[in-house]
């Protein structure tokens, strides 16, 4: 039974031709979403030129400014200088949040709408490849997008401060000595990684509507959570499923990061804590099931 | 060694239909789309599926294609299609109709991507068929017409080496000359003895000399079912003389229909030279047959008929026409 069904396919690939030679059904199913979904790249460039715009208007000034700042104490100056660094990557992983959940809400419902999953289906990709391939790009592809996005924006940020800063006359390493441009960025590649697995089962969550809401996805997605929460306000008056979401949320910065008592700006790392957490492996769990039943839900799906 | 695989691949091939269904049922909460239908299409055949609207032709071809859950037993190329969907459609390919290509994808990358996972997949042949097209491979789906939408699903369809196509629909919405083309290239690019074609329409006189078997459905079953030689030689129609209307109708007509005053009826297995003394016989077409078999009150047809024969020949002429 197993040689004769894997003879054809043998077979078909040693004909001669230009065919290729193997398959890559991932490979291609993951830029088929690239191209399709352009808002991955394009709202995180947009936004970081906003970032960029409004940062080159408060830098009206700056030279006097900086020069005031140097007579802090160093944790205090380390703080406003870098603030704005900070600024510009929070904006960039909250962008990136809100594009991956929305890409998820629309990544099986699109194609069941517009009636093309009748012609993805026509083709020898699985139903597990394409939701792999779905499920990669808030959980790889994002955070690689905006971790390339945020370091060219602080770059930009930098050179423009330091251009400014010598045209007065200033030195510019102050900013780069109180703006570590690569210890910031593997923190940033550490950070992501570590909000993209605690997210997963967010996605996870927003794939499964996907594939099974007829309509509205966006309020079959998060109604449920808002009833169960206001349910459980009102009869019991705690708000234990409110705490949880919000951990869901937010939690990976308390377990991820070892805040100083000083400053923000400059978190400790504790990956041991975040790997321990049982958040994490729970949360993980819990994508891991949503995304077999989205697996398992393309396969009955049909055209809206 | 690479012919021994060949020679077992063949053998494999030879051994099994290319389609082969047993009580292949399948209900939609109480309506019943599927009701125990058997089927076995072999190697090389051009099957015509034929039925009205919501008699179950898609549920079919869905159930064939992998795309919807059934009861009862179906092997497509000895695959279980539910199961193995990806697996199959490397050796099987579809149009479900017009308008399912992408609206935002670039016909080149299109193109990149069916080669990319499909390792059956010939791309110059796709690139020869389009060249021979207006289509622009920079140009989006959503900027081409329908015909060409339809032009650039065949071209990649034809260049994939399937040994099942699936046709649902495929020219539905186009006009009259891409709908010759489609066809036209099918045959004469596409299909040869080692591959099946299945298809459904409803512009059925389009499908009569492409077809090699023919099969009603309605309702969920298959009311009809022969190869187009068993159709040519089987159905014959006669438009009666009036003189021998009663003699005709003696021999049980499966149908009867006024055309511009005359009776035309439709025999099954009546001997060709018995009722060419009758009148004028020719070969029915698909679609005459179909609204005999289809329609529940022949005999009703068949007396109304008869009651308007004797009225006015202009009166009779607006019916003929009508119908």
């Amino acid at each position: 039974m197993n040689s004769s069904e894997t003879v054809p396919e043998s077979a078909g690939v040693s004909d001669p031709g230009d065919r290729p030679a193997t398959p890559q059904p991932f490979y291609w199913s993951v830029r088929r979403e690239l191209w399709e979904n352009r808002s991955i790249y394009v709202a995180p460039i947009l936004v970081a030129i906003v970032v960029l715009f409004g940062f080159l208007v408060s830098t009206i000034g700056l030279p006097e400014r900086r020069r005031e700042v140097l007579l802090l104490d160093p944790a205090k100056a380390r703080a406003a200088i870098e603030a704005p660094y900070d600024m510009a990557a929070i904006m960039l992983i909250l962008t990136a949040f809100i594009v991956g959940v929305f890409y998820c809400l629309d990544a099986l419902y699109g194609e069941r709408r517009d009636r093309s999953i009748l012609f993805w289906k026509s083709l020898p990709v699985s139903d597990r490849t394409t939701l792999l391939s779905k499920a990669t790009i808030p959980l790889v592809v994002l955070p690689l997008v905006t971790f390339a996005i945020v370091v060219a924006t602080q770059l930009v940020m930098m050179l423009w401060t330091s251009l400014l800063l010598i045209s007065h006359g200033m030195s510019p390493a102050s900013t780069w000595t109180y703006v570590p441009l690569f210890r910031n960025s593997f923190i940033l590649l550490y950070g992501l990684a570590a909000i993209a697995l605690w997210h997963a089962p967010i996605y996870g969550w927003a794939l499964l509507i996907s594939g099974w809401a007829r309509r509205a996805t966006f309020l079959w997605a998060i109604l449920p959570f808002f009833a169960i929460a206001f349910f459980e306000r009102i009869t019991f008056g705690t708000s234990h499923f409110a705490s949880m979401l919000k951990d869901r949320l937010m939690g990976f910065a308390p377990t991820a990061f070892a805040f100083n008592m000083h400053s923000v700006n400059c978190p400790q790392l504790t990956p041991g804590a975040y790997l321990s957490s049982s958040g994490l492996w729970l949360g993980l769990m819990v994508a891991v099931a949503f995304i077999a039943v989205a697996i398992r839900l393309r396969r009955y799906r049909g055209p809206l | 060694m690479p012919q021994q695989r060949a020679a077992r691949h063949r053998k494999n091939v030879n051994a099994m239909a290319t389609i082969e269904a047993r009580g292949l049922r399948k209900t939609f909460g109480a309506t019943v789309a599927l009701d125990g239908i058997d089927l076995h299409v072999e190697e090389g055949r051009i099957l015509g599926m034929i039925g009205p609207n919501g008699a179950g032709k898609t549920t079919a071809l869905n159930a064939i294609l992998g795309l919807t859950s059934y009861e009862g037993e179906l092997k497509v190329l000895g695959r279980d299609p539910w199961t193995n969907r990806d697996k199959l459609m490397r050796d099987v390919s579809f149009i479900a109709d017009v308008a399912v290509l992408p609206r935002w994808i670039r016909v080149s990358q299109l193109l990149d991507y069916v080669a990319g996972v499909h390792p059956r997949f010939d791309r110059a042949k796709a690139e020869n068929f389009l060249a021979r097209t207006t289509i622009k491979r920079t140009s989006k789906v959503r900027e081409l017409s329908k015909g060409m939408v339809a032009q650039l699903h065949l071209a990649i369809v034809m260049a994939i080496d399937a040994r099942l196509l699936v046709l649902d629909e495929p020219t539905l919405g186009l006009d009259i000359l891409y709908r010759k083309q489609f066809y036209d290239s099918l045959l004469n690019d596409y299909f040869d003895r080692s591959r099946t074609i299945i298809v459904t329409t409803h512009q059925v006189e389009e499908v009569q000399d492409v077809l090699t078997d023919l099969m009603f459905i309605d309702r969920g079953r298959i009311v009809l079912e022969c190869s187009m030689e068993e159709f040519d030689s089987r159905y014959l129609e006669v438009m009666v003389n009036p003189e021998h209307l009663a003699a005709a109708r003696a021999l049980k007509p499966m149908h009867e229909r006024p055309v511009f005053g005359r009776s035309v009826l439709l025999f099954d297995r009546v001997d060709r030279d018995q009722l060419e003394t009758m009148g004028e016989v020719r070969r029915p077409s698909i679609a005459d047959l179909f609204v005999a078999v289809m329609s529940p009150h022949s005999q009703n047809v068949a007396v109304s008929a008869s009651l308007r024969r004797d009225e006015p020949a202009g009166q009779a002429n607006q019916v003929g026409a009508a119908k």
